[in-house]
């Protein structure tokens, strides 16, 4: 474990991610991190904390304020200047295409930012694979409860069974090439604007 | 219809992105053959950040962005040219009820007049000073702007100095009447309808506007990543018609609900269509029951709002300068001098035959009143152009005008 005397200041309104990059933070030996998710009073913590790096999450509204505050600000007594290698274009890239920037005090060197910015880049890349895998599970159930409702629906009206229900929905997205979760919705939507079929 | 131009670009929610927005939403920019791809920013850094790297090929911004980014001002930037304005006019002045009570007593009216607001608040400001009391914090919505620009120059020529009387702090527009509302700032100024909210709200007034301050005066602009520019001309003049044509349909009165619908959608300024009324109509109220019509208090098309003046670009500048952003050296007043293009918005529309401004810049503050000029094609009118306070900037005097403001401060 590296011992590393810089002072990590992150700011992110989500708090799951901002937990994640503080692991990172610390997995790496970096003892010295404060997480900030709300940026009321902001300008006291920064005189307290005098961070080195600075992480921000490019969503966040407050980004003209912050740029604006790391340089004129009487409470920030280092300026701060934003994380850019000229250099290095990939890595710029990479940081906006993450959706993370990072500021660092006057002087600090290149190479002692780099790990820190790279670190950044990849948790924030696996948090947005995260989310986006957990919006398809949600997805996969809202479709496996819409199906059940339709097949409800035909076992109903049309006295199949739930393995026939679910025979025809197949056969009639396949027929109309369409999901069978589209089918399902259609199917549902015209049962509730028929009237109290489906709940009678 | 098959699409000859691809074109990515960035814009913020606020309301003066209405002819980018309008120019995709109503199929104008189809009708040029190009296929444009609106991205929804949060701030201007990741505006600046995308067209930098290359993600977004032009953007809606403040018009001073483009100077900053190329005078080398902002941490990361591309050269950037301004083609087309996006409008005239659009911001004001609002501060909490109890600075509109300190000025009252000091003989403010509701009126807007820029000298006597400015004049109540300037004692008002005094009057708290020799209280031993804190400065005033005003917002604005980012230091490279035309609000922090206006606002400064408003108040120094009303005898408050900015940077000593006074603490200008940066606040996200829609968290202005917030900001106001809680305390955190005293004023702000900012593009509607982050004004008219404070008012509705009952936490602020209105006390002046930019259509006074400097009547019809540059706000945001189309910045184009130079190299794509370069490389896409075709690409950029079709893209130019295009948003002449939604310029042209969001001033007419008659399309105004119609565009205030499109802009309350989720995906662009996501405000109801009511609150969008004020910056259509010009009709404000300004607290306290009080209401007034403004002449041109927004033009998103009229008295040449979209043509790239030099002399707005260079005003821009000396404010810069002014305010110490940047050094006044022939170096960076070439710079500026060559941001904004109106050899490229003139070459785009000439084939439309349309009225064209003949100069590049204009003596700001000269016309007194709406005067038609002469131009390429028909009925051109321009202005009025004037600074409340009676200065004129004319652009080839460019060295007295940053003497003179400089003089006028050490005096103060």
């Amino acid at each position: 474990m590296v011992r590393s005397s810089l002072a990590v200041l992150v700011i992110d309104e989500n708090r799951i991610r901002a937990s994640i990059i503080e692991a990172g933070l610390r997995e790496a030996g970096h003892q010295r991190v404060t997480v900030i998710h709300d940026v009321t009073g902001i300008a006291r913590r920064i005189a307290e904390i005098e961070p080195d790096v600075i992480v921000i999450d490019l969503e966040n509204p407050n980004r003209d304020m912050l740029e604006n505050m790391f340089q004129l600000s009487r409470a920030v007594k280092r300026p701060i200047a934003m994380f850019v290698d000229r250099s290095d274009q990939a890595s710029i890239e990479a940081a906006v295409d993450a959706g993370v920037s990072a500021y660092v005090v006057d002087g600090l060197r290149q190479e002692r930012v780099k790990p820190i910015l790279d670190m950044a880049v990849s948790r924030f890349n696996a948090f947005s694979r995260m989310a986006r895998e957990l919006e398809e599970a949600r997805s996969e159930l809202e479709s496996r409860k819409v199906i059940d409702r339709a097949k409800g629906i035909l076992m109903k009206s049309r006295g199949l069974s739930e393995e026939a229900a679910y025979t025809l929905l197949r056969k009639t997205a396949m027929n109309q090439n369409r999901k069978i979760s589209d089918i399902a919705q259609s199917l549902v939507t015209a049962a509730g604007l028929l009237g109290p079929a489906e709940d009678e | 219809m098959s699409m000859r131009h691809q074109i990515t670009a960035g814009f913020m929610p606020l309301f003066d992105s209405a002819v980018l927005v309008a120019a995709s939403e109503l199929g104008f920019t189809a009708r040029e053959g190009i296929d444009l791809t609106l991205h929804r920013e949060t701030s201007w850094a990741n505006i600046r950040d995308r067209i930098a790297i290359g993600h977004f090929d032009l953007a809606h911004m403040l018009g001073p962005m483009p100077l900053a980014c190329n005078l080398g001002l902002t941490p990361l930037a591309s050269e950037t040219i301004v083609p087309f304005s996006l409008g005239l006019g659009g911001n004001c002045v609002t501060i909490s009820n109890a600075v509109w009570a300190g000025m009252a007593a000091h003989g403010a009216e509701a009126d807007l007049d820029p000298a006597r607001a400015g004049a109540a608040l300037g004692a008002f400001i005094r009057e708290r000073a020799v209280a031993g009391r804190e400065p005033l914090r005003f917002a604005v919505v980012h230091p490279h702007s035309g609000h922090n620009y206006e606002l400064r120059y408003w108040l120094a020529a009303c005898g408050v100095d900015p940077d000593r009387e006074i603490e200008i702090v940066i606040v996200p527009p829609p968290f202005m009447a917030d900001a106001l509302a809680t305390g955190r700032i005293d004023g702000y100024c900012v593009g509607e309808p982050w004004n008219s909210a404070a008012v509705a709200a009952g936490t602020g007034h209105i006390v002046t506007v930019k259509a006074q301050i400097w009547r019809n005066s540059p706000e945001k602009v189309i910045g184009v990543r130079k190299v794509w520019a370069d490389e896409n001309p075709e690409a950029l003049a079709a893209l130019l018609r295009a948003l002449h044509h939604s310029a042209r349909w969001c001033q007419d009165p008659v399309n105004h609900g119609e565009l205030a619908n499109v802009m309350a959608q989720p995906g662009f300024l996501g405000l109801p269509p009511a609150v969008q009324m004020p910056i259509l109509t010009g009709h404000l109220q300004l607290g306290g029951g009080a209401e007034r019509d403004i002449d041109d208090f927004f033009l998103p098309f009229d008295k040449a709002a979209n043509f790239p003046w030099k002399s707005h670009a260079l005003w821009f500048y000396t404010q810069m300068v002014r305010w110490g952003h940047v050094a006044h050296t022939p170096e960076n007043l070439a710079i500026a001098r060559d941001c904004y293009r109106p050899d490229l918005y003139r070459s785009a529309l000439k084939p439309l035959g349309v009225a064209l401004p003949g100069a590049n810049a204009k003596v700001e503050g000269a016309l007194k009143v709406a005067t038609a000029v002469g131009a390429t094609g028909a009925g051109l009118v321009l202005g009025p152009d004037g600074f409340f306070d009676g200065q004129i900037f004319d652009p080839d005097e460019i060295d007295a005008y940053i003497a003179h403001q400089k003089s006028a401060r050490a005096e103060a």
